[in-house]
């Protein structure tokens, strides 16, 4: 199983990301020019400030060359996990559901929070069992989930709230307490925390790495299928 | 106004939604009152894109695309023959 860690200019967490997946599988770093995706099994959209978040955050990355091949490699299955600014890249394709705002307290936060699962039936919670509780940093000035009250209801009713904020620990704002939406199939996930960042004991929680080895799970099971 | 080519000046205008929560407006709207000006309510925070195009076909796709999230903002285009000559600089303390 093999990882690719998206590098956009100005993306700052991939380095992580690619080393937290390293524990899970193999990984390499994708350059945002690259128009194919090297065969890779899961594509990650690291954190960062991809353009220097000109415009709205997010907004421009969406259309780097390698784009492209990630929204065809999502139509067609593949696990993508989007995370900060990653989530905010995949909300502004349209691959998945609202937008990221900025913060309703407007300061950058930077702390650790807890979430739940919401939803363990996606390519990044399938190794989390339903509600269970995860510790994970965020660090983000926009990171307040928004959609539409309507659109809202039907995301929670399709269960496309894969993480939400545990009771007191909603950071931004975030509709619905959201952390982390999913689209309707599950296969790609997009979160404000960082599980890259809560993979060893070093730096408290290893919870984050629960969303990598469901991925390598996912990826297991997709090639079982294929096989059989 | 018009470019050598024929081209226009274009303005967009961009807004956040009403009805979802603009924390730079009541940023905005917290602080005049501490420098005494009172009785300023329903500041919001939006953004100014100016760009000269050919013409204007296409400006209101650009906006849907790129330069506004329809999710989430409000957009206005300003034609070239609204935007005009620029105003005097109002007299102040301008430094």
């Amino acid at each position: 199983v093999k990882f690719g860690v998206v590098r956009f200019p100005g993306s700052c967490d991939e380095v992580d990301a690619l080393l937290a997946c390293r524990r899970f599988a193999e990984a390499e770093i994708l350059w945002h020019r690259e128009h194919d995706l090297l065969g890779v099994d899961a594509v990650v959209l690291p954190g960062g400030f991809s353009y220097g978040d000109y415009l709205r955050v997010g907004a421009i990355a969406r259309f780097s060359p390698v784009m492209d091949a990630v929204v065809e490699f999502a139509r067609e299955g593949g696990p993508v996990l989007g995370i900060c600014n990653g989530f905010q890249v995949l909300c502004e394709a349209g691959i998945l559901p609202g937008a990221l705002l900025p913060n309703a307290g407007l300061r950058f936060l930077c702390r650790q929070v807890e979430v739940r699962v919401g939803n363990p039936d996606t390519a990044f919670t399938r190794a989390c069992a339903r509600e269970e509780r995860l510790s994970l940093p965020v660090k983000h000035g926009a990171g307040r989930f928004y959609a539409p009250h309507d659109a809202l209801d039907e995301i929670e009713a399709n269960g496309q709230i894969a993480l939400r904020y545990a009771a007191g620990h909603n950071p931004n704002g975030s509709a619905r307490d959201a952390a982390g939406v999913t689209n309707e199939a599950g296969n790609v996930v997009g979160l404000m925390p960082h599980p890259e960042h809560a993979v060893d004991p070093l730096t408290g929680s290893t919870d984050g790495g629960r969303l990598f080895a469901s991925a390598v799970e996912q990826v297991a099971g997709r090639a079982a299928v294929a096989a059989a | 106004v018009a470019r050598a080519d024929g081209g226009v000046k274009v303005q967009v205008l961009i807004r956040p939604k009403e009805r979802i929560l603009d924390p730079q407006g009541q940023a905005v709207e917290r602080a005049l009152p501490a420098l005494g000006f009172d009785g300023v309510e329903s500041v919001h925070v939006g953004r100014l894109v100016e760009l000269e195009v050919a013409d204007l076909d296409g400006v209101d796709a650009m906006c849907e695309q790129l330069l506004a999230n329809p999710l989430i903002e409000d957009y206005e285009i300003r034609a070239p023959e609204a935007v005009g000559v620029e105003p005097e600089p109002a007299p102040g303390r301008g430094r």
